[in-house]
């Protein structure tokens, strides 16, 4: 019954389901794309006209609509002349799956075609230069204050009203302030990026802090902590895995923002590299181009996720306990060979005031989840 | 139970050594003392008070338990003695000392665990011991033995998501109580727990404060469980708020389960029921609830 539910609501879905079902969102999208392209009578609304027959305006390898192609067909046959020929192809800026696959190699290997025009490698170290620049000064500064905002009433009240305001203006209306002040290269695009991200981050991780399980803190207060390493010792270890996945979502938004802000001043890097190719005609090489971004920004997510998996231990739950569960067991079984007393007793301390018959020490731990096992003596 | 009470004795009635023992407990010094404590929400006019005028005198090494019906205070009474509330008049004194805020010499241990999820049960325990500025290789010498005497060596080193509840609130109380505290004040520590893992944990915490230099403050809504721990009982009421009555607990100690059908238990537990179920006209009515019968005739299951 369970196992025929693909639909379950909120229904964990078996390991072998989740990777048939990632591999099919990638591969839908790109079937319907071969679909299209390959397909001689799914959409294809032009004809390239391989021969142009008596058609006057025709000439060989000419891309004409359809319906034209077809009028003038007819009018040649009616008119008892040569009639054009051609095969249905679809539009210049939708490539074959193949083309742009294509295109990821040779675009890596094929020169500029003006000798200061950059690479297609080249672009794309710029671009992911900016969004460095912009993403790591915006958090340099954003990070520390959402997390003042997040803990101190003060600085939350004093901050976030006029932040709140600001993240409502369009970063890309900043550019022609920026370009001015900052002049037409790499300046006025990292400052576009650091607009687009710095509000919101403030914002998003300010919450997030404020979210921290305020027991943990009461905990902390009555174990002795106080200001200082209050936020230090317990707000900022226990917001630290939500930052960090706020972080990697701002990252994606900083992405967004790359292609506005590229267009600041000289146009540069990745959005140059489309727009040039774009001109060329080479849409083979602007799809490549636009699905690199989309590869780097998963590539850099998914890598990220899995630091954050080592850097936070205490998050990994399936693998710790995986981990952890055989050495209690061997430790309790290596224990109790040489000890008279059980190893999993609760409490050691011996207890001279209390008749054996209270002494609750040979009562195993209670382990419901089964990482230890009782003694059997 | 009116007619068992109707056998039972005096709950008042204290054996020679029950009495003895608590004429011991009266001779140590007094470690928390409330004078005249009182708290109120709202404001000045249209005020609520929670509790008025609860004054006691808890002396070293006392087990305290608190019992009251729900909305009587009583987790605001050792919020206060915690220091994360503040009463509305009145004071609470620790040693003589005014409580202004939370402090290490009142350690807590809540219902809901609260131990650091991004620290080992080891440097749980050594939070507190850290705040007080030991250094790093003494306050793990003192976390070892504190986890040692809870029994939790072996998981020294687990994350708290990998233990059990009842393994969680025993790194709680180790984590507490390494911070040598004079009051522990445990705010319905065992209430999560089920039934087996609870008279478990009980036990534990006597043994524990036993051999441990500790005065216990203990809420809980489970009246065995208030019997078979405390030394003295204080029940706090509703409408109006405030002390219905501190009860000295005729059971002798040391304390074991089969004492739960004693007479002095069974009396005592009859006297703390009429305390916090009084009946009002109000209950009798929720009692029974308009119910249609939604099933076929002949088809009872009672």
């Amino acid at each position: 019954m369970a196992s025929s539910d693909w639909l379950g609501l909120k229904h964990e879905l078996p390991q072998r389901r989740q990777i048939i079902l990632t591999i099919l969102s990638f591969t839908v999208p790109l079937l319907l794309w071969a679909a299209v392209s390959y397909t001689p009578w799914l959409w294809h609304p032009l004809v390239k006209v391989t021969n142009p027959g008596d058609v006057e305006y025709f000439v060989e390898d000419m891309e004409v609509k359809r319906s034209d192609f077809l009028a003038e067909s007819a009018k040649m046959k009616a008119e008892g002349l040569a009639v054009p020929e051609g095969y249905r192809v679809n539009p210049v800026y939708l490539p074959a799956p193949h083309e742009v696959a294509r295109a990821f190699y040779t675009a890596f290997v094929t020169p500029p075609r003006l000798p200061n025009e950059p690479w297609l490698h080249q672009s794309l170290g710029q671009s992911i230069r900016t969004i460095f620049w912009g993403f790591f000064l915006s958090s340099l500064i954003g990070v520390p204050l959402g997390v003042l905002c997040g803990s101190y009433r003060f600085f939350s009240k004093l901050g976030e009203p006029f932040i709140e305001f600001f993240r409502y203006l369009p970063a890309p209306a900043f550019g022609a302030l920026c370009v001015a002040i900052l002049g037409i290269d790499d300046g006025p695009k990292i400052a576009i990026i650091f607009i687009g991200t710095f509000f919101q981050q403030v914002l998003v991780i300010g919450n997030t802090v404020r979210k921290v399980d305020p027991a943990l803190i009461e905990a902390a207060q009555t174990l002795g902590a106080k200001g200082w390493k209050l936020l230090r010792k317990i707000i900022l270890p226990a917001a630290i895995t939500d930052i960090y996945t706020d972080m990697r979502i701002l990252l994606g938004w900083a992405w967004t923002y790359l292609i506005v802000a590229e267009v600041v001043g000289t146009m540069s890097g990745i959005t140059f590299f489309i727009n040039q190719q774009a001109r060329y005609r080479n849409f083979d090489n602007v799809f490549a181009a636009i699905m690199m971004i989309g590869i780097i920004g998963l590539a850099t997510d998914l890598a990220l996720g899995w630091l954050g998996k080592v850097l936070f231990p205490w998050k990994r739950k399936g693998l710790a306990r995986k981990l952890v569960k055989p050495i209690p067991i061997s430790m309790v079984a290596v224990q109790n060979r040489g000890d008279a007393n059980p190893a999993d007793a609760p409490i050691v301390i011996p207890e001279p005031d209390v008749k054996p018959s209270e002494s609750t020490s040979d009562e195993p731990i209670l382990a419901p989840d089964g990482l230890t096992k009782p003694a059997k003596s | 139970m009116s007619t068992a009470s109707l056998a039972l004795p005096d709950y008042r009635v204290q054996a020679p050594e029950v009495a003895a023992r608590f004429k011991k407990i009266q001779q140590r010094p007094v470690t928390l003392s409330v004078n005249n404590l009182q708290k109120a929400f709202g404001p000045a006019g249209h005020q609520h008070v929670v509790f008025d005028h609860v004054s006691l005198d808890i002396h070293r090494r006392e087990f305290i338990t608190i019992i009251g019906p729900s909305g009587c205070g009583k987790s605001t009474f050792i919020r206060i003695a915690a220091g994360l509330d503040e009463s509305t008049a009145g004071e609470m004194l620790v040693d003589g000392k005014p409580i202004f805020g939370p402090g290490p010499d009142r350690g807590m241990v809540f219902q809901g665990y609260t131990l650091f999820p991004w620290r080992t049960v080891k440097q749980n325990v050594m939070f507190g011991l850290e705040m007080q500025g030991q250094s790093a290789s003494e306050a793990e010498g003192a976390a070892r033995e504190w986890l040692e005497m809870v029994g939790l060596s072996r998981f020294e080193e687990s994350y708290p998501h990998e233990l059990s509840g009842g393994m969680k609130q025993r790194v709680a109380i180790a984590r507490a109580l390494a911070a040598n505290p004079k009051v522990l004040i445990m705010d319905e520590p065992f209430g999560a727990l089920d039934a087996l893992t609870r008279a478990k944990m009980q036990s534990y915490l006597l043994q524990i404060w036993k051999r441990v230099d500790i005065t216990i403050l203990f809420i809980t809504h489970d009246l065995d469980e208030a019997i078979y721990l405390s030394d003295r009982i204080l029940v706090l009421g509703v409408n109006p708020g405030g002390v219905r009555e501190v009860i000295e607990n005729p059971v002798p100690r040391p304390r074991s389960p089969e004492q739960f059908l004693t007479p002095e238990f069974l009396a005592l537990k009859a006297r703390l029921d009429h305390l916090i179920h009084a009946p009002s006209s109000e209950d009798e009515e929720d009692d029974k609830l308009p119910v249609i019968k939604m099933t076929e005739a002949g088809d009872e299951v009672e």
